[in-house]
């Protein structure tokens, strides 16, 4: 167990991670700190597919000028794509989600779900 | 590269691209959003029943993006096979027959067409995606288009239902792309096809193969939360209650049909039978989830008060069909969650259309204030009438076929369970879809004039009856009680002519059973080679 634990603790983190996102989620009443729990929820998984390309002692998927490189070990660029890609979706979620945000506090007066839930109640 | 090969990527990068055009030419001109995008979704419709025209005569169309034909299974293709055809089918009919709605219905504004064609884009996209991450990057697309549209209603609960959207589904598709994160750490290709060829060279090598089931484990459940099933659905009744009417047609009959084409493709096209039959358990738990989704929509459909809100959980109990049809893994079964699909989307597309006509027009929400509608609106009352009964299943209809070839699929695999839940949700189903009937034909309209509680709350508040604002605000100034009425010079001809048109659609593919047969034929067979 402690020697998984040494030796794959990037995906012990990344799960630790995806909890933390999903429980402010889940708990916190406070709008925007829910979706900074979604932010977290998926800087996890970004974490999790840059620990996926990893290779043992390879260096950045760059590849030299030299038209004959030789062996070359380098970490697998393709995750890396991967994460940017959904770097940008999750930025562009973000502000969405922070547009909605906006106009709930413009709405309601409140960024709190209970609150928000008492005063839907009232009307 | 012949042009028919050009077709899937134009029909996912013109709607995209189109969809700037109303916000530019919002700078100068006021109202061209309907314009472009009716001009953007006929194109789209045309080309997209080019391309299918193709596929059922000639076989899938595959477009290979950037030309870069790796054979390591990373490059991204667009793929418009005999079931994404249909699909694609479906969603670019679906947008631009919907506009005729919308003309009138609103929601207006450049901004809400921009968002029209970026969810046009975003499903065609997903429709024909060929690659499993791309197809993580086009759910997102997808949703937020869906946000937005959503929040694109006047009131406040728009916004709040459009966020509980989008952080649940922000989650569901997280869960996917973990999902894709395993499957890549065990083959290393994304391909869906060159996928489906190395699941089950890694069967015969593993014989328990860690990887692919956890892969498996987080899609399902990723979709599960997209497709809305029982007990991630909680966010679809809010969604489909609070976006305005003119949207509330697309979201139910496109987003989550969409997602749920989508959790077919990758339970067939990826993982295929054979794991998903090897694996103890799976089959069982799709089923099973499929299985409570149907009693438990269909449970919370005949308690609602709100029409829209009984129809958005009677959409949970339908997609748990599909999703029990899938788990089942014959023939016949997929075919039917295929052509249930179809069928559901096109039903909900037309019952979410009338009640935007009679919200519009007659200013009823509620199913006790559908009494004696038959009486004031009789087309649109009838045209219900028909799609509430294709969606209990009576023939002559789609919503006959699929459920049969379901039941036919569940006997076939001896799973009675299924064979049993179909029959229930007949019942179940018939029970909202009466309780709507005995409403419009048999209880006078003279009920409505004596003032419901919530109704009236509602309207001294102001605010909560926005979503009605369109009609008021259209008709300048209608005192309250006439806008709680209705205003029947609101409902446009389009309007009903959409209603209509769906109608006979629905009922004339009910007698088209043998050819969707014919149609998906080489689509099913290969999966089950």
């Amino acid at each position: 167990m402690i020697e998984l634990l040494a030796s794959r603790y990037a995906y012990a983190l990344m799960f630790v991670l995806l909890g933390v996102g999903l429980y402010m989620m889940i708990a916190n009443e406070n709008l925007v700190k829910k979706l900074i729990g979604v932010n977290l929820f998926q800087t996890a998984i970004f974490l999790f597919f840059v620990a996926v390309a990893y290779v043992e002692g390879g260096s950045a998927p760059i590849v030299p000028a030299d038209p004959n490189p030789g062996e070359l070990a380098m970490a697998s660029p393709l995750p890396h794509v991967i994460v940017l890609t959904a770097i940008v979706v999750g930025i562009a979620l973000t502000a969405v989600g922070l547009a909605l945000i906006v106009r709930i506090y413009a709405e309601y007066g409140t960024l709190r779900e209970d609150t928000l839930r008492e005063v839907r109640a009232d009307e | 590269m012949s042009s028919v090969e050009l077709l899937p990527a134009l029909l996912v990068a013109v709607p995209i691209l189109m969809a700037t055009v109303p916000i530019v030419l919002g700078l100068r001109f006021d109202r061209t959003g309907w314009s472009v995008t009716a001009i953007t979704t006929a194109g789209v419709f045309a080309a997209t029943a080019y391309l299918a025209a193709d596929v059922y005569a000639t076989g899938p169309v595959v477009h290979v993006l950037g030309g870069w034909d790796e054979p390591q299974g990373i490059g991204i293709e667009l793929v418009a096979d005999e079931f994404s055809a249909l699909i694609a089918l479906l969603v670019a009919a679906t947008t631009a027959g919907l506009l005729a709605y919308t003309r009138a219905g609103g929601p207006r504004g450049n901004t809400f067409y921009a968002g029209y064609l970026l969810l046009t884009g975003g499903l065609l996209g997903l429709t024909m995606t060929g690659d499993v991450f791309n197809m993580f990057v086009f759910l997102e697309i997808v949703g937020l288009g869906t946000y937005a549209m959503i929040s694109s209603g006047d009131g406040p609960e728009s916004a709040v239902a459009a966020l509980k959207y989008l952080i649940l589904g922000t989650v569901g598709a997280s869960l996917y792309l973990i999902g894709v994160g395993f499957l890549f750490m065990a083959t290393g290709a994304l391909n869906m096809v060159v996928l489906g060829d190395l699941v089950p060279e890694l069967m015969a090598a593993e014989g328990e193969p860690t990887l692919l089931r956890a892969a498996f484990a987080f899609m399902f459940v990723g979709f599960a939360l997209k497709v809305a099933q029982w007990p991630l659905h909680t966010w679809q009744p809010d969604a489909y209650q609070h976006a305005p009417d003119g949207v509330t047609p697309l979201i139910a009959a496109l987003v989550s049909t969409v997602s749920a084409y989508a959790l077919g493709r990758v339970m067939f096209t990826v993982f295929g039978p054979e794991f998903l039959t090897a694996t103890p358990y799976l089959t069982e738990i799709v089923v099973t989830v499929g299985a409570v989704s149907v009693v438990a929509g269909s449970t919370l459909a005949v308690v609602q008060l709100d029409v829209k809100r009984m129809l958005a959980y009677s959409s949970v109990s339908q997609f748990g069909l599909v999703v029990a049809a899938y788990g089942l893994v014959t023939e016949t079964a997929l075919l039917g969650a295929i052509v249930h699909l179809i069928g559901h989307g096109m039903m909900k597309a037309g019952l979410f259309v009338a009640v935007g006509i009679v919200a519009l027009g007659y200013g009823a929400r509620t199913v006790d204030q559908y009494a004696g509608l038959a009486d004031e609106r009789p087309v649109t009352a009838a045209g219900m009438a028909v799609l509430l009964i294709a969606l209990v299943g009576i023939p002559p209809s789609i919503g006959f076929i699929g459920k049969w070839y379901i039941a036919v699929g569940a006997v076939q695999a001896e799973s009675w369970l299924v064979a049993g839940v179909i029959f229930l949700s007949t019942m179940l189903t018939l029970a909202y879809a009466a309780r709507l009937l005995e409403k419009m034909y048999f209880t006078p309209a003279s009920t409505l004039e004596s003032p419901h509680a919530p109704e009236a709350v509602a309207t001294d508040g102001g605010d909560v009856d926005a979503d009605e604002a369109p009609a008021v605000a259209g008709d300048g100034g209608l005192l309250r009680e006439s806008a709680r009425r209705g205003s029947p010079g609101a409902v446009s001809f389009g309007m009903l002519a959409v209603l209509v048109t769906v109608t006979v659609t629905a009922v004339v593919l009910g007698f088209a059973g043998g050819a969707f047969g014919d149609l998906l034929e080489p689509f099913v067979s290969e999966v089950f080679n």
